[in-house]
């Protein structure tokens, strides 16, 4: 296991440099530079405004030096929110961003899995036909349709919850942004879990089970969830991914002062180190965290192990 | 719904819709940038011919969406044939010469699944000035790495069949047995796996327009329209309602037909 796991961690470093690299040499590629206004500045503030931010040096040196920084947590300074740090400003947008995305993916593997489960039960019924219907409306629905459509029915329209974003410690002002979020996500789960449920349940050591006596919700629980989660795990990667990439349309409409809205806002600004910064903060988490769920995998399944 | 009636029903769907975008503007009076200052947020009427309203700067949304409809799918399809020719030649390069070739191809697909692609996407349109051009090959080249995946297994199996050793044991050379041989076998797989890129292209364009990054003003997609119907939501339901349930249908069609292709060309296998 040690091994395995010492094995997967040195898999993710070059993945992780390759896309801080990819990342820096795309926004240094950039034509134009950040402090290009409409306002011409003289060749002398130009200069000295490059100097400060390492500008003039060569692309290579530029990029050793943003490696040792990031080394020490430190992302650069941001172009245009002049009094703070890019690590200052993930530091301020992240935790919202983090609730929101964590709480989505409970609720989505809480929901989802549960109606997969119940849809693998009932294969071929009406119960199932519902439950595949409706996921397949979550998968094709995008988040920036169903946020304003919910906003519009339950806050607009039928005053239930706050449409938008206030600085009050109402938790429900959570509501609809993270169901929002966790629709597609319970969507895609509830599909995973039924089709690997299904497989799983036709299996020798499932008829065993029945056969000394268990019920089904004990056959279920205590013997077919755990082989049937593994897709379920493994889409873990990608849907961190597709929470993350949501979330930046949730609090662009929910108005919530995000990571999402200051990446949005770099990039409409120009603000390159916050924009490069974000994009390698939020690379660096799904590689992260995949490495966990390839780990885990390793756990719960022994077999991938030895691979 | 079986297989065979979910194609036909999501297919002619499709092609109305795709018909109502090429013919529509052209039958109504309406033009897709005049503004009219004096039906600013008017709700459908056929007075005017104004059938989806007008929008906060008095366009004709029916025209506007028509024209919305026309870029999202150009986007779509040219995203997709870009995202066909690049995964299809990889997979079937990477499965066809196998060994550690294929290793280092498919390592190099993983690593790339493991990126945000879609924070590349926005940090290219914030590097480069936002052409359409771009959108295109960006979009493009997210959606290569399914169909590389998927065309390299079916390229795994293809090579070792009969007919393939046939091939080679009468003296055709490889890139003839990948062409003539393989590739026609990868057309069904193909298909289905073009069907269900679409869908994702268009998501990712109207993700792009919805924030403001993608198509300008005054061009429009639905996802730009989705966006400008957000911001008049309170006072114009409609004009969010109708770019939103189209973008959805389209979606939900494409998907839905992917998936009754794949039914019927696995069907067509296992028989």
């Amino acid at each position: 296991m040690l091994r395995y796991t010492l094995l997967r961690i040195l898999g993710a470093i070059p993945t992780l440099l390759l896309v801080i690299a990819l990342a820096f040499l795309m926004v240094h590629a950039a034509p134009g530079g950040p402090f290009d206004d409409e306002r011409a500045l003289s060749p002398e503030i130009e200069a000295n405004i490059a100097a400060a931010y390492h500008l003039d040096e060569p692309l290579p040196k530029q990029f050793l030096r943003y490696m040792g920084g990031l080394l020490r947590g430190d992302l650069g300074p941001s172009y245009r929110y002049l009094d703070y740090t890019v690590s200052e400003l993930i530091a301020i947008g992240f935790p919202y961003s983090m609730r929101i995305g964590a709480a989505a993916m409970a609720l989505a593997l809480l929901i989802g899995v549960g109606a997969g489960t119940v849809a693998a039960l009932r294969q071929g019924a009406l119960l199932d036909r519902i439950v595949m219907g409706f996921s397949m409306i979550g998968i094709s629905i995008p988040v920036f349709v169903v946020a304003p459509v919910l906003v519009l029915l339950l806050a607009v329209k039928l005053h239930w919850l706050p449409a938008g974003w206030t600085e009050t410690g109402d938790l429900r002002r959570y509501l609809l942004p993270v169901i929002t979020l966790a629709l597609p996500q319970i969507a895609y789960i509830a599909r995973l879990t039924r089709a690997s449920m299904i497989d799983v349940l036709s299996r020798d050591f499932i008829r065993t089970a029945y056969a000394q006596g268990l019920g089904t919700a004990t056959v279920v629980r205590v013997h077919a969830l755990k082989p049937a989660m593994l897709p379920v795990l493994s889409y873990m990667g990608p849907a961190i991914a597709a929470v993350l990439t949501g979330s930046v349309v949730v609090e662009e409409i929910f108005g919530i002062p995000g990571l999402g809205q200051y990446f949005i806002g770099g990039a409409l600004n120009r603000d390159y180190t916050l924009v490069l910064g974000i994009v390698v903060f939020y690379a660096t988490l799904i590689i992260a965290l995949n490495l966990l769920v390839d780990i885990l995998y390793g756990v719960i399944d022994p077999r991938v192990r030895y691979r | 719904m079986s297989g065979n009636r979910t194609i036909k029903v999501t297919g002619t769907v499709l092609l109305a819709i795709a018909v109502m975008a090429l013919v529509g503007p052209w039958i109504s009076p309406n033009d897709y940038v005049a503004t009219d200052l004096d039906l600013i947020l008017k709700p459908p009427s056929a007075n005017g011919m104004h059938w989806f309203g007008t929008d906060g700067l008095g366009r004709d949304l029916f025209v506007r969406t028509m024209h919305g409809i026309r870029v999202t799918m150009l986007v779509a399809v040219v995203a997709s044939l870009v995202s066909l020719v690049i995964g299809v030649a990889y997979g079937a390069i990477a499965g066809f010469v196998g060994g550690r070739v294929d290793a280092v191809m498919m390592r190099l697909v993983d690593t790339l699944y493991a990126l945000p692609f879609i924070f590349f996407v926005i940090l290219l349109m914030v590097a480069f000035e936002r052409n359409f051009l771009l959108i295109f090959v960006a979009i493009g080249a997210i959606n290569w790495l399914d169909m590389a995946r998927i065309v390299r297994g079916q390229t795994l199996s293809l090579r070792e069949r009969e007919f393939v050793e046939a091939a080679r044991l009468t003296g055709v050379s490889t890139a003839r047995i990948v062409f003539r041989h393989i590739a026609p076998n990868l057309m069904g797989i193909v298909i289905v796996y073009v069907t269900l890129t679409i869908p994702q292209a268009i998501l990712v364009e109207s993700f792009l327009s919805f924030l403001g990054l993608g198509v300008q003003e005054p061009q429009t997609s639905l996802g730009a329209l989705v966006d400008a119907g957000v911001n008049q939501m309170e006072r114009a339901a409609f004009a969010l309602l109708i770019p939103a349930s189209l973008l959805a249908v389209i979606l939900m069609c494409f998907n839905f037909l992917g998936d009754g292709l794949r039914d019927y060309f696995d069907a067509r296998h296992s028989q």
